[in-house]
């Protein structure tokens, strides 16, 4: 090891990678108890709106956010414009 | 129509997911429409590497299940806009990829971009061949070292055998060699196999070769590819090793000991 690195504070990129971790592996020991719910869950939502509105699938838009214990989906659909459309899809 | 490439090598811990990172990073930052895909169902890692896990919604699993479509289970890369990654299932094992399924996407992705990099789990089991099945070209990542040269030799054999362009009848895929982790002072001293060494023993045209560098490590514990550490000589070389694959005549670099002043060894710099 050379004098400098010696007296050099050592290189935050392990604090980072030891928090990265933390986060991730919290996650996934949660999830591995867990269903893996999230598409079946998109898929029924879809089928809810869809009995309303037409909406294709990439307009649906499903994000997982997470900080410290609390996580929150979000579910974003663009309904379409369009009122006849709409009208269509309601039967 | 994109090109798909596979990133394998037999063994594990060679540096796989390191450069197909790197290497996909690269196509994208020289404006190629990219694509990295993780294929090691179960233990996914370039998600890491790449510093998106926590974005990761759908994986490659969903997507072949229809659960999810291509384009939401994309995560666009934060360094560079050509660039998406597709996680691997990390709660799924290994067999629940299927040829049809691969096969459905694969196409998909082909459609939409210009490159597409597979990133092979290790072994020569179900999953690495899945990986390299539809590829068109191949980067084998070698250590200096003898068990992955001799396991390097046997995913050769393997990509020449039971690829679909090889059950088909097709034109070969086109092999590269990139040699990962070489220390040109331990070569120095004797104690390292050579780049001449590695090649005459695969015969494998040479595409790069990446120097051992600390920037590497921490490179993943940032989850910023090395290539964008353009201070690194592996990034540097990871550079370099795109604008040769991409047909450009770039000489290898860092291939002698690096010769250190008494000052820069007592300071380490």
């Amino acid at each position: 090891m050379s004098l400098l690195r010696r007296v050099r504070q050592p290189s935050a990129s392990a604090a980072v990678a030891k928090e990265r971790l933390q986060v991730i592996l919290a996650r996934e020991n949660v999830d591995r108890d867990g269903p893996d719910y999230l598409p079946a869950l998109r898929q029924d939502i879809l089928a809810v709106i869809a009995k309303y509105v037409h909406v294709d699938q990439d307009n649906i838009k499903v994000t997982l956010d997470r900080e410290g214990n609390r996580e929150i989906l979000e579910l974003n659909v663009t309904l379409p414009g369009d009122n006849k459309e709409r009208k269509s899809a309601r039967r | 129509m994109a090109k798909v490439i596979v990133v394998t090598s037999g063994k594990g811990g060679v540096g796989k997911t390191t450069t197909s990172a790197s290497f996909a990073s690269g196509l994208a930052l020289r404006g190629h429409k990219t694509a990295v895909i993780d294929f090691d169902i179960g233990l996914r890692n370039l998600d890491l590497i790449m510093g998106c896990e926590r974005r990761v919604v759908y994986d490659f699993v969903n997507v072949q299940n229809n659960e999810a479509s291509l384009k939401q289970a994309l995560i666009r890369d934060k360094n560079s806009d050509n660039l998406y990654v597709l996680p691997a299932s990390q709660t799924r094992d290994k067999d629940a990829l299927t040829q049809e399924g691969v096969e459905r996407v694969m196409q998909e992705l082909r459609d939409s971009f210009d490159y597409v990099v597979c990133d092979s789990p290790a072994g020569i089991e179900k999953g690495a061949i899945m990986a390299l099945y539809h590829a068109d070209e191949a980067l084998v990542v070698t250590n200096p070292e003898v068990s992955s040269v001799r396991d390097s030799d046997r995913m050769l054999g393997i990509l020449a055998a039971k690829s679909k362009r090889a059950v088909e009848g097709g034109e070969p895929i086109r092999e590269h060699l990139v040699i990962t982790r070489y220390a040109p002072n331990r070569v120095a001293q004797g104690e390292m196999l050579s780049i001449d060494d590695i090649q005459e023993l695969l015969s494998v045209p040479l595409l790069g070769v990446i120097p051992e560098s600390e920037s590497v490590l921490h490179a993943s514990n940032a989850g910023i590819p090395v290539i964008h550490d353009s201070k690194s000589t592996s990034g540097q070389a990871y550079h370099d090793t795109v604008a040769r694959f991409l047909g450009e005549q770039k000489a290898m670099r860092f291939l002698v000991p690096e010769k250190k002043s008494i000052i820069r060894r007592l300071f380490g710099t």
